[in-house]
C-alpha cells in the first residue's frame, strides 16, 4: 500500500513539476545495458552491411552523392544570397530574424517503446547538449521533439504522437493552424480550421514558429483531405507528415539561435557582418560558399541550414 | 538434499526478468507490435505465484519502474499497476496454482488486463489515452502464451532450485 502511495506521488511529481527529469536520467543508466543489448544486433547488421558493400556499389553511390552535392551546393549559393537579402529586408522592417541554425545528426536506436505512443529513442543525450523540447528533423521535414534526455540518449516524441501538437501555417496563404498527432504515422489532424477557410488538399504546411519550440519555416506536412462539415464549427482536415516517420534511421537535432549553447555568443550584428564578409568572395569562388568555418564547432556537424522556402 | 536457502536461484530470477525486459523492447514489425505479450507482467505473475515469499509487491513495483524508465512513460504508472498485480497474485497464489491450465490462463488474462486498465487510467488522467481497442490485445496474447511460459518457467524454477521458505515449493 505504501508502494501504491509512492507510485501515485511519483506520478504527480513527474506530471506536475518535472523534478524527476534528473532522477529519470540517473535511473536510465541502469537500463542502458539492456538497450544496448537489444540494439546491438541491428547496429551490428548495419555495420556489417556498411562494411561489406562491394566496390562497385560504393563507386556508384559515391558518384550519385557527388552529383547530389553539386546540385545542393548550387542551390545553396542561391539560398545564401536570398538569405542575405531576406535578412537585409527584415532589418529594414526591424523584425527578428532566424538564421544559422546548428544541426547534429543522431541515429534511432532499434528499440520499441510503448506502441500506443509515437516515440523513439535516439543515440544522443545530455552529453551532446540535447535539451528537452529540442526540435528534431529528418531530411524531409519536422520529425518531432525531444521529451526526455538522459546522458547518452533521448526520447523523441514524433509529430504524430496523440499527445503532440505544433503550430503550422499554410505555405500558400499563411493560414495558421495547429497540427495534432493522431497516433497514426501517416496522419496529422489540423484543429480549429473554420469551414470556410482557404485550405485544400495538396497545400504545404510549414512550421509557423509561434509556439517557440520549432523554428519557423520548416515543412511539416501536406494536406490530404479537407471535409467541411456544416453541422460543426470546424472542418475536418488531415495532413500527411513530410518526414518519413517510419523509415528514417537518421534524424537531425536542431539548435536555433535562441537555444544555441556554446555557439550563441555572437549577436545578430556580428553574424551579419561575418556573413557579409563571407558572402562577398563567395561570388567569385562559388565552392567556398559553404558555412563560415569560424562558427563550426569541433564535435557536432554545423550546417548552414537551407531555408526550406519552396520544397521541390 | 542440500539445504536450500531463500537465496538459491536468485540469478535465475534476475535473468528471467532481464530476458523479459529485452523482449519488451525488442523491435518488431509494426503489425506484430500490438500482439506483443506483456512479458514483464507475465514474469511478475509467475514468480509471485511460484515464490510469493520472495517475489511480491516490491519486485513488481521495481520492475514497473524499470518499464517506466524504458518506455519514457510517466514514472510510477507501470510501477503502480505491477505492484497491484503482484500483490493480488501473491495473495491468491494458493488458489491460482491448483487451477487447471486454462483456468490459470484466464486468471492471467484478468491480471494482465487489470495491469493494462490501471495504466490506461493513469494515461486517461494525464490526458493521452490510446484510442484503439488494439490496446487490449496484449492481455489476450499474454493469456494465450501463459501455458508455455508456465511449463518452461516451472522447469527453470526446478533446475535452479528457486525456493521460498514460506511455501516450500
Amino acid at each position: 500500500m505504501v508502494l501504491v502511495l509512492v507510485s501515485v506521488l511519483l506520478m504527480i511529481a513527474d506530471h506536475r513539476v518535472h523534478y524527476l527529469e534528473s532522477v529519470r536520467a540517473s535511473l536510465a543508466t541502469i537500463v542502458y545495458p539492456v538497450q544496448f543489448v537489444v540494439d546491438a544486433p541491428v547496429s551490428m547488421s548495419n555495420w556489417l552491411g556498411d562494411n561489406l558493400t562491394t566496390r562497385a556499389t560504393l563507386q556508384e553511390e559515391n558518384q550519385r552523392l557527388r552529383a547530389e552535392e553539386t546540385v545542393l551546393k548550387a542551390q545553396l549559393q542561391r539560398y545564401i544570397s536570398l538569405e542575405m537579402e531576406n535578412m537585409r529586408l527584415r532589418r529594414l522592417l526591424d523584425s527578428t530574424t532566424q538564421l544559422g541554425d546548428r544541426l547534429q545528426v543522431a541515429e534511432l536506436l532499434a528499440i520499441d517503446l510503448d506502441p500506443f505512443t509515437r516515440q523513439v529513442l535516439i543515440n544522443k543525450g545530455l552529453q551532446h547538449d540535447i535539451y528537452v523540447g529540442q526540435p528534431v528533423l529528418d531530411a524531409d521535414g519536422i520529425f518531432g521533439q525531444v521529451i526526455h534526455t538522459t546522458p547518452l540518449n533521448s526520447v523523441v516524441m514524433l509529430v504524430t504522437d496523440p499527445g503532440h501538437a505544433l503550430p503550422v501555417h499554410v505555405n500558400r496563404n499563411g493560414l495558421r493552424a495547429i497540427a495534432a498527432g493522431t497516433g497514426n504515422n501517416q496522419k496529422l489532424e489540423l484543429l480549429y480550421i473554420p469551414n470556410n477557410a482557404d485550405i485544400k488538399a495538396g497545400d504545404l504546411l510549414l512550421t509557423s514558429g509561434l509556439g517557440g519550440t520549432f523554428p519557423a519555416g520548416y515543412p511539416v506536412g501536406i494536406v490530404t483531405e479537407v471535409t467541411p462539415d456544416s453541422t460543426q464549427a470546424y472542418a475536418t482536415v488531415y495532413a500527411e507528415p513530410k518526414a518519413l516517420l517510419d523509415q528514417s534511421r537518421e534524424v537531425m537535432l536542431l539548435w536555433t539561435d535562441k537555444t544555441l549553447p556554446p555557439l550563441g555568443g555572437e549577436k545578430l550584428d556580428a553574424k551579419l557582418s561575418a556573413k557579409a564578409g563571407a558572402a562577398a568572395p563567395a561570388s567569385n569562388a562559388p565552392a567556398a560558399a559553404a558555412p563560415a568555418p569560424a562558427v563550426v564547432l569541433p564535435a557536432p556537424i554545423d550546417i548552414r541550414n537551407l531555408p526550406p522556402g519552396e520544397v521541390e | 538434499m542440500m539445504p536450500y536457502t531463500t537465496r538459491t536461484g536468485t540469478g535465475a530470477v534476475v535473468a528471467s526478468f532481464g530476458i523479459a525486459i529485452v523482449l519488451t523492447i525488442l523491435p518488431l514489425p509494426e503489425w506484430l507490435r500490438y500482439l506483443r505479450p506483456e512479458w514483464v507482467t507475465l514474469m511478475v505473475i509467475f514468480w509471485s505465484l511460484a515464490v510469493p515469499g520472495r517475489i511480491n509487491v516490491g519486485t513488481g513495483w521495481l520492475m514497473g519502474l524499470v518499464i517506466d524508465i524504458l518506455y519514457g512513460t510517466l514514472i510510477g504508472q507501470h510501477a503502480l499497476a505491477l505492484a497491484v498485480v503482484s500483490f493480488i497474485t501473491a495473495r491468491l497464489h494458493q488458489q491460482i496454482r491448483i487451477y487447471p491450465m486454462w483456468q490459470q490462463a484466464l486468471s492471467v488474462f484478468t491480471l494482465v488486463a487489470l495491469n493494462q486498465l490501471l495504466v490506461v487510467w493513469v494515461k486517461g488522467i494525464v490526458g493521452q489515452p490510446p484510442k484503439t481497442w488494439f490496446y487490449w490485445v496484449p492481455s489476450l496474447t499474454s493469456a494465450l502464451i501463459w501455458p508455455w511460459i508456465y511449463i518452461f518457467m516451472r522447469e527453470v524454477q526446478r533446475r535452479y532450485k528457486v525456493m521460498d521458505e514460506r511455501t516450500g515449493t
